[in-house]
């Protein structure tokens, strides 16, 4: 029997993989949540009918929107993530034991029993002790938080599901407002290859850049996620992210990575010249 | 009992469409071919149903089919001795409502905060109004309801009134005592209008502020298209058993399309059975909505996000707690200065901004997560521009003085004046902040230092400003004297 699962990149552009096996699958009171086995992929991860990560390259994703971020900042001593629930950036930061402290807010209880059972090498990070997980809207949650946090990393997926209001001008505002005055916030920022994500990425910067005095885009290759070249925002108080980056600190930490290391550090940061067009044109 | 889950212009409307007549009759479009831009933009399905009226689908000025039924259908879920499709806006039912009741010469009683749409009617009839000035909520600055002992006082000097307009609820939700009201204009032979424009879900929620049918109002206009789900232009024309049905249809037929919408009618008739059915679950969630939004609001500090708290018994009746109205001047900006930061800075557009309130509207098509980031935005707003309010306006109301009818003061002699040169003149012409669409100054009425200010002020704060001939109301038209 032949099974595969095609996640929509754009209307005309499929990316399609062999599926050995539906493992889970349920509606929760949000989002549509499945779980498939694949050969090339391993277990992946759908929310809503679009690929949310895959066992093989979430690792991609995770280093780098947490330790980007660890490496400038010189001491993050209390951490707030909107989204991720599946323990994904959980499990780089705790890698650090200088953080005091992670409050994690997942909007969908389901996600994280979801993960905990299928994807136990992210999920288990959250029982960490230092972690707190709010199941409460990211938006709400943040409002109230005024001059809170060193560090607030946005693993929010998809700009037009439930996570929407994380998208937006007055959540950034509101996590500027949260952060300590030498605060760091970074999220993901969508790929700047097709034509409406392109759009999306630039609407996105143009919103960061209206709040926070230091802004700057990097990159991953993260090969399941739409064109594979994805795009993530470093916005900033105080430190500027290759500057105030201390590589010889963070290797003493002695911290294992598979993808992040402070040599590439420098380089991700340097973005082809379309993608230089493209957030210049709204900087 | 008629059962509401039919839907009979839908259904009609699906039975059409199988039977692929061949159209050699209006609209030229045929079904979308001739303009495949047009169905590029509203799909198919949409353009195919776009049909004239014909034996099958009946004809709005004169209905005996499907569309009688479906009156029929929406008479009895509004609790009305009869019920009118129609296809103008909730402006036609208003203007049909006033030149039902009233001929050249007669009186009409009513608030000042009326919808230009009354005052249009009465250029149209030759009526003459006389105004209830409503209670101001000072602190809020926003008209409140009728007060009884005002209607009486209005009736016992006008006894040869004809009719009595109530606004139920107002924009911002406040609502009148409109059974007092309804018995005591009977007992003096008059006839109660309600503008129910924005109380359709009054007829399906559940603790909702009595409707204008229930209290015993002989017509009202409701808007389907606002809280009720149909689509922009279709309303409804309630009327009560003191009226005669034939007589109204004539009346709406002096001004309606003879080429209704079958759009239009399809979607009232759909959404009357979406509410008659679903509308009490539906309108619960908006309320627990608009209570949530509000406890939210207030938590940020300097919004004042009101609600049935006003209640008072009298200026302020009851009130509609599905509409999220928030007073904006505590943090030193105006309604409309919030209103447009909200749009273009944060992608939000609410309802309307005026002097010292916005009113975000919530309806059956709303979820939290959209509420998040209006609160979230307000907070952002609060701490980004927040002023001192010293020097803020808050006057909202200001009494009119009327010299002549609005039909005189709209077809006199006039000429055009520079705003500042016309205080103590007769304007004959609108000046109004659209939305809301409640006039400053309505034909007939006599120009105050005080309402040029206001006109002055609501310009700088960026009130979009409607009625007068000179778009960028530089210039007023006046009387001649």
């Amino acid at each position: 029997m032949e099974m595969w699962f095609s996640d929509q990149h754009t209307d005309n552009v499929k990316l399609s993989i062999r599926v050995e096996l539906q493992l889970f699958s349920a509606q929760s009171e949000l989002q549509r949540i499945d779980v498939l086995q694949s050969k090339e992929f391993g277990k992946i991860l759908v929310v809503d009918g679009d690929l949310f990560l895959t066992e093989m390259d979430e690792f991609i994703y995770h280093e780098m929107i947490t330790h980007v971020p660890m490496a400038v900042h010189p001491r993050v001593d209390k951490v707030l993530v909107i989204g991720g629930g599946d323990g994904g950036v959980v499990r780089e930061l705790i890698k650090y034991d200088t953080i005091l402290q992670i409050d994690v807010v997942e909007v969908d209880p389901l996600l994280v029993e979801v993960c905990r059972k299928y994807f136990p090498q992210m999920a288990c990070s959250l029982n960490d002790s230092r972690v707190q997980i709010y199941h409460e809207d990211g938006l709400r949650f943040v409002r109230s938080k005024e001059d809170e946090y060193d560090l607030i990393i946005i693993d929010s997926p998809n700009p037009f599901g439930p996570g929407e209001g994380l998208f937006t001008k007055e959540f950034y505002g509101n996590c500027f407002n949260a952060l300590h005055k030498e605060g760091i916030m970074v999220n993901q920022n969508e790929s700047p290859f097709y034509k409406e994500e392109a759009f999306f990425c630039q609407r996105m910067h143009k919103r960061i850049i209206e709040s926070f005095p230091i802004s700057r885009i990097y990159q991953a290759h993260i090969p399941s996620y739409p064109s594979g070249h994805w795009l993530f925002g470093f916005a900033s108080k105080t430190y500027h992210p290759i500057d105030d980056m201390d590589a010889v600190q963070w290797k003493l930490k002695g911290i294992v990575t598979k993808y992040y290391l402070p040599r590439l550090h420098q380089g991700v940061f340097a973005l082809p010249a379309y993608v230089e067009e493209l957030v210049e044109d709204v900087e | 009992m008629k059962s509401q889950e039919k839907a009979p212009i839908y259904e009609a409307l699906e039975r059409f469409r199988m039977m692929r007549i061949v159209p050699f009759d209006v609209p030229g479009h045929k079904r979308g071919r001739g303009n495949p831009e047009l169905v590029e933009l509203l799909g198919k399905k949409c353009v195919g149903i776009d049909v004239n009226s014909m034996k099958p689908l009946d004809n709005l000025c004169h209905p005996i089919s499907i569309i009688k039924e479906a009156e029929e259908l929406a008479a009895e879920a509004f609790g009305a001795c009869h019920a009118y499709l129609m296809v103008g806006g909730t402006t036609s039912a208003v203007q049909a409502m006033v030149l039902s009741c009233c001929k050249m010469g007669d009186k009409i009683i009513l608030p000042r905060n009326v919808h230009r749409s009354v005052i249009n009617a009465m250029v149209l009839c030759g009526a003459n109004p006389i105004y209830v000035n409503p209670d101001v909520e000072s602190s809020l600055g926003i008209a409140l309801g009728m007060k009884v002992s005002q209607v009486e006082q209005a009736i016992i000097e006008n006894p040869d009134a004809v009719a009595i307009f109530v606004n139920n609820p107002t924009y911002y939700g406040v609502c009148s005592d409109l059974r007092t009201i309804v018995n005591l204009a009977h007992k003096n032979g008059m006839k109660v209008l309600v503008d129910e424009a924005h109380g359709t879900h009054f007829y399906f929620g559940e603790n909702l502020p009595l409707t204008a049918m229930a209290a015993g109002a002989d017509m009202s206009a409701v808007s389907m298209h606002k809280s009720g789900g149909s689509l922009t232009q279709s309303s409804f024309l309630l009327i009560g058993p003191n009226m005669q049905e034939g007589h109204v249809r004539q009346i709406i037929n002096l001004t309606q399309t003879t080429s209704g919408s079958y759009l239009l009618l399809s979607s009232l008739d759909i959404s009357r059975r979406n509410l008659a059915l679903r509308g009490k679950e539906e309108f619960e969630k908006v309320v627990v909505l608009g209570q949530y939004a509000r406890e939210e609001i207030n938590k940020i500090g300097g919004y004042y996000a009101f609600s049935k708290e006003l209640i008072n018994g009298n200026s302020i009746f009851d009130f509609d707690s599905t509409k999220l109205s928030i007073h904006t001047l505590e943090i030193g900006l105006a309604g409309i200065e919030v209103y447009d930061i909200l749009r273009d800075e944060y992608d939000i557009q609410i309802e309307f901004g005026d002097i010292g309130n916005i009113l975000a509207y919530l309806s059956i098509g709303d979820r939290k997560q959209e509420l998040e980031r209006l609160v979230s935005a307000l907070a952002e707003v609060k701490r980004r521009y927040q002023k001192d309010k010293a020097g803020m306006l808050t006057q909202e109301y200001i009494a009119p003085k009327v010299i002549a009818s609005p039909q005189e003061a709209f077809y006199a002699e006039k000429e055009p004046l520079p705003l500042c040169e016309t205080a103590g003149r007769v304007c004959s012409e609108f000046v109004m902040c659209y939305p809301p669409g409640i006039p400053i100054l309505a034909p007939g009425e006599e120009i105050t230092k005080e309402i040029l200010d206001y006109i002055v002020y609501a310009k700088e704060k960026g009130c979009s400003m409607t009625g007068p001939e000179d778009a960028n109301i530089e210039n007023l038209n006046v009387l001649k004297l």
